[in-house]
């Protein structure tokens, strides 16, 4: 019996199914290396030991009823605390829903527990799902595990690094603009985006609904898979869910050989960090050599997504942050003893900085005014982004580039600059505001021999291609050697 | 006299019902302004004729039936109320003013 | 002042005002569940049982449109002749309020699902629909117990639609009429019981008036109006308000352009807030709602389910079934009466007759302790059985006195009309030889009568009619002792 930590969630669901291990020892070493690491990396938040240890067990128990196991049977996984799960506290990593325990348990949860997985805790992230580094937590910051000075990126940091660290084998995290490609680029793991409304943001805390989606962390592509499998599909709750069969967990065991591999030069300008263009170059070299076709694609509006992504985001989330008043849920301050002021002292004591700033930002790109200039403007650019891509599918199977123009940059680097911080998202949110399918996959590693960073590869398909961009990262990450457990210690060598 | 950025975001702020202190209006304001500086760019792109994105998928005509579901027990829509009286939420005296 | 012909209303100064009326109507749409979550709505449930994570506003809770919504609002368009657009969509209003939960209610801005149609009133004018939508109602807050305002949430994201009409009416009683109409029709189709006590019917206004022959001056919009008795009033206040205030000539008494509350109590319109502190709605597409779209099946579907409308009901029971326009009115109001008063007449009951019974004893019956019945259709007394009386009645068997004692019967038990009749001891007596026999003796003794009636003074036949009726202890058929009086005085003449 391997290690617990050695085992990807495939591996561990199989040696579990065949007896090698119970439900309850996995989760208990689950239990055991967030004790051992949390202190250090503040992966979660709240872990919730004896509700996962007693469902655990019931596993146990149905699996020794002769109960058919389900595709994740024990594997324990880390959900990002803007995810719905009854009973559980959903903050947000926000004051102002500091408690908060949902009457209710989201799709895709409901679907990973139906699978046999068990839920041990809530993890760390920028505060409503805004940020890119974990800075913007109101609880405190998660640290990279491959360097404790640095960022693990984000806004899904605790559940990248809950992975990366080795506690769990997967998570769940939901991307916007990137919060699971680049967090995952950074932490050295696979991070899939499915295509917008391939899994059911119901019980999902909004942040851009039209950007949002559920996206796993993993070890390796084939748990992507499996967790796609598990919680993709149409849901009646969520109206933007599409009508298509839950994602293959089977697919992802395609060639690299005949397939065509756009590569716009967009996504390589000349401020690229060199150490990370010469990582992905190679890799997209790998592929060639691996018998893919690299085609010159070009994303001309790739230029302006940052702030096209940053206006519809913003004014999408200005409204969905609009409910959080202090009349039905978190702590309320009573502020002059008005209605109105009462919702604008619970509003001022319970958002952080980031939050305020791109509310107002929302607020005021949709107000009177302004409306046309700024966010009907956005609408029409995103059109044109969409478009350009659906040109560029024309000529290619998918498009490769690098997740993010850096490895991970030092806790508090960008943290006073919110315009640096919004460009750390540049090459992320052109996928999402188009809904498109793409994953990172790690592709090498930059810095010093003793001080190594990891560099993720990005894969993007056309819609609904999920299959497809999963089958590639799977024959990339099967092509080379990138995977690597990152140090038990901080800074270490891998 | 405010500049007009700071205007803007002391009104943007109480539509937004964000209660922020002079300070930090001073504070964010030229964020603000670096920020909409940075995305001006985007009055450069040629948008002549292109329809509005307005949602990510390409879906119409999503209904579902209607039929029942079952509502949830009170105490449970109430349970993280911060101030719940007599199974109603309580909320500071007002008078009419809605929309 | 005083109102002339057609709206026109003459201030102090001699001023001829024309008064501009427009009405938006919030109306509650009867479907099992709200717009976008699958709870079930009902009227005075106990606070916040009838609540989801949807419509509570939980953190990541989704709307999902209630299919039965659109098409009861597909077919509120088609009954007002307007039309229903292939593509709609849903959009955001934001504003924050006690009762909204989401900090937003889900509204149509500039793609509504219906635009264009309208009402003609019995003058004959067109009032013309700018446009309606589908929206999701808010919570309720209740204001006036204890130290706190109290927020029941049931209420929230059930369906309304809004219709908006052009600013067409230019009095009270149009705007009046118009109400009444809608009413009638959506209550017809069945898509809304448009009860104002329960609140699923709202109606706010806008008012203005401006001297004959100018241009329009600032509208002044007056919210939440709860009956027709609110609306109408509030209407005639602002008026009268509006005029007083341009006839001080003083500019800086001019209404202002705001929004207004009417105070029942004090019969007046009071600021609720001004230009000003407008609303900045920041409307945007919801991104939780794909586009709406209606096609042709589902507009002819909804086409096929619309009944008669009673503006038709009324001409054609004037026309053919030869009413009163008053009584035609009356029978249409309402279409449960409606159909109920054209079940009488198919089973063979008399119109005129019908009409009458229904106008004048079947529907006070509502009101009756002891019949315990809200709407016609839940009295025990069904068309057939009211035809059976009427027949009675009609040919003699009883008289119409005696019938409404009947009716009452009928009402309380459920009886047929011929049972209670004979259970009752009711029925005529249309046996001639008795008839003559009470007749006979009635005469005996009352010669100067007699010959009263002999010299031409049948009036006087009256006065024999009384004694023969009290011999009979009421059985005998009254038309029957007339003749049969004329016939012994003549016979024996
Ligand atoms: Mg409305
Ligand atoms: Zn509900």
């Amino acid at each position: 019996m391997s290690a617990y930590e050695e085992l990807d969630a495939t591996a561990l669901a199989e040696s579990i199914v065949r007896g090698e291990r119970t439900a309850e020892e996995t989760t208990a070493d689950a239990l055991r290396v967030i004790d051992e690491r949390n202190d250090e990396l503040f992966a979660f938040v709240s872990v919730d030991r004896e509700g996962a240890l007693a469902r655990a067990r019931a596993l146990d128990e149905r699996r020794a009823a002769g109960e058919a196991p389900g595709p994740l049977h024990g594997v324990p996984v880390a959900l990002k605390a803007n995810m719905c799960l009854a009973g559980a506290e959903v903050s947000c990593a926000s004051k102002i829903l500091a408690g908060y325990r949902p009457p209710y348990t989201a799709t895709f949860v409901q679907r990973l527990i139906d699978a046999g997985a068990v839920p041990v805790g809530m993890t760390n992230m920028d505060e409503f799902a805004m940020g890119s580094s974990s800075e913007n937590s109101a609880f405190g910051v998660t640290r990279n595990p491959w360097d404790v000075t640095r960022t693990p990126g984000g806004s899904s940091s605790g559940s990248a690094v809950a992975v990366a660290s080795g506690m769990v084998p997967i998570a769940l995290g939901s991307d916007t603009g990137g919060s699971v490609r680049q967090p995952a680029a950074m932490c050295g793991i696979v991070g899939y985006k499915p295509t917008y409304g391939r899994v059911s943001r119901y019980g999902l805390v909004a942040f851009g609904s039209s950007l949002d989606q559920v996206s796993p962390f993993a070890r390796s592509t084939r748990d992507a898979c499996r967790v796609m499998e598990v919680i993709s599909g149409p849901d009646e709750l969520d109206s933007t869910c599409v009508d298509a069969p839950p994602v293959a967990a089977g697919a992802g065991t395609g060639a690299l050989a005949g397939l065509r591999v756009g590569v716009p030069p967009e996504y390589f300008p000349d401020d690229l960090d060199a150490d990370v263009r010469a990582c992905v170059e190679a890799a997209i070299e790998a592929m060639r050599a691996k018998g893919a076709e690299i085609v010159p694609v070009s994303l001309p509006h790739t230029d302006v997504a940052i702030p096209t992504y940053y206006v519809v985001a913003t004014a999408e989330a200005s409204s969905n942050l609009a409910r959080y008043d202090g009349v039905r849920y978190g702590p309320r301050a009573e502020g002059d003893g008005t209605l109105q002021g009462m919702f604008a002292a619970t509003r001022d004591a319970g958002f952080g900085d980031e939050v305020k700033r791109r509310i107002l930002l929302g607020t005021y790109v949709l107000s009177s005014g302004y409306h046309e200039a700024w966010y009907g403007r956005a609408l029409r650019v995103r059109r044109l982004l969409a478009d350009e891509f659906d040109v560029a599918f024309q000529e290619v199977d998918v498009v490769a580039c690098p997740t993010a123009p850096t490895a991970a940059f030092s806790l508090g680097e960008k943290s006073a600059d919110p315009v640096a911080m919004y460009l750390s998202d540049t090459m992320t949110v052109p996928a999402s505001l188009a809904g498109l399918p793409a994953c990172s996959v790690p592709c090498g590693f930059v810095g010093a021999r003793d001080a190594q960073l990891p560099v993720g590869l990005q894969v993007i398909g056309r819609p609904l291609a999920d299959e497809l961009v999963l089958a590639v990262a799977r024959a990339f990450e099967a092509a080379t050697d990138h995977r690597r457990r990152p140090p038990r210690s901080a800074g270490g060598a891998a | 006299m405010d500049s007009p950025e700071l205007e803007i975001v002391k009104r943007t702020a109480a539509l937004a019902r964000l209660e922020i202190t002079d300070a930090e209006a001073r504070t964010l304001a030229p964020q603000f302004a670096r920020i909409l500086a940075q995305f001006q760019v985007l009055t450069s792109v040629d948008v002549e004729g292109v329809e509005p994105m307005t949602g990510a998928t390409r879906l119409a005509d999503v209904t579902r039936a209607d039929e029942p579901r079952a509502s949830l027990p009170r105490a449970a829509t109430l349970a993280n109320a911060p101030d719940e009286r007599d199974g109603f939420y309580g909320v500071p005296k007002t008078i009419g003013g809605g929309s | 002042m005083s109102t002339a012909a057609a709206g026109v209303v003459s201030g102090q100064t001699g001023t001829r005002w024309i008064p501009v009326i427009g009405l938006e109507v919030h109306c509650q749409l009867d479907t099992r569940t709200k717009l976008f979550c699958g709870c079930e709505y009902s009227f005075g449930a106990e606070p916040n049982t009838i609540t989801c994570p949807v419509c509570t506003a939980q953190p990541g809770a989704l709307p999902v449109l209630n299919s039965a919504a659109l098409e009861y609002a597909v077919r509120a368009a088609l009954a007002l002749n307007a039309d229903v657009a292939p593509v709609s969509k849903f959009d955001r209003k934001n504003y924050f309020y006690c009762d909204l939960p989401k900090g937003y209610q889900i509204s149509q801005f500039d793609l509504p699902y219906c635009t264009g149609g309208g009402i003609q009133l019995a003058s004959g004018k067109f009032i013309r629909l700018t446009r309606i939508h589908m929206e999701e109602d808010a919570g309720k807050a209740i204001h006036d117990r204890g130290d706190a305002t109290l927020v029941d949430l049931n209420r929230a994201g059930v369906p309304l639609i809004e219709s908006v009409t052009e600013a067409d009416m230019c009095s009270a009683d149009e705007a009046h009429e118009y109400l009444t109409a809608l009413k009638e029709i959506f209550q017809y189709i069945g898509v809304s019981d448009c009860d104002m006590e329960k609140g699923s019917l709202r109606c706010d206004v806008n008012v203005s008036v401006h001297p004959e022959g100018e241009p329009w001056r600032t509208k002044v919009e007056v919210k939440n109006l709860n009956s027709f008795r609110n609306v109408r009033a509030s209407i005639q206040y602002e008026i009268a308000r509006q005029i007083e205030a341009y006839e001080t000539g003083d500019p800086a008494q001019y209404p202002e352009q705001e929004t207004r509350l009417f105070d029942v109590a004090a019969g007046v319109t009071r600021t609720m807030r001004s230009k000003e502190d407008a609303h900045d709605y920041r409307y945007f597409p919801d991104p939780d709602l794909p586009l709406v779209t209606v096609d042709a099946v589902l507009i002819e579907r909804q086409r096929g389910l619309l009944p008669e409308l009673p503006v038709a009901r009324r001409a054609r029971y004037e026309s053919e079934l030869g009413l009163s326009a008053y009584d035609a009115g009356v029978m249409t109001a309402a279409r449960d009466v409606a159909d109920f008063f054209e079940t009488v007449v198919r089973v063979g009951g008399d119109p005129k007759a019908a009409a009458n019974w229904i106008a004048n004893d079947v529907l006070r019956a509502l009101s009756d302790p002891d019949v315990a019945a809200s709407s016609i259709l839940e009295l025990l007394v069904k068309p057939n059985d009211l035809a059976e009386l009427i027949a009675l009645v009609g040919d003699g068997t009883v008289s119409k006195n005696a019938g409404r004692e009947v009716l009452d019967e009928m009402l309380r038990s459920g009886a047929r009309a011929k049972d209670v009749v004979q259970a009752m001891g009711l029925e005529q007596v249309q046996d001639t030889s008795q008839i003559d026999e009470w007749c006979r003796a009635a005469l005996a003794g009352r010669e100067a009568t007699v010959a009263d009636v002999r010299a031409g003074n049948l009036k006087a036949i009256g006065a024999l009619m009384g004694p023969v009726m009290q011999a009979s202890k009421g059985s005998a058929d009254p038309q029957l002792v007339r003749a049969a009086l004329l016939r012994i005085i003549g016979e024996e003449g």
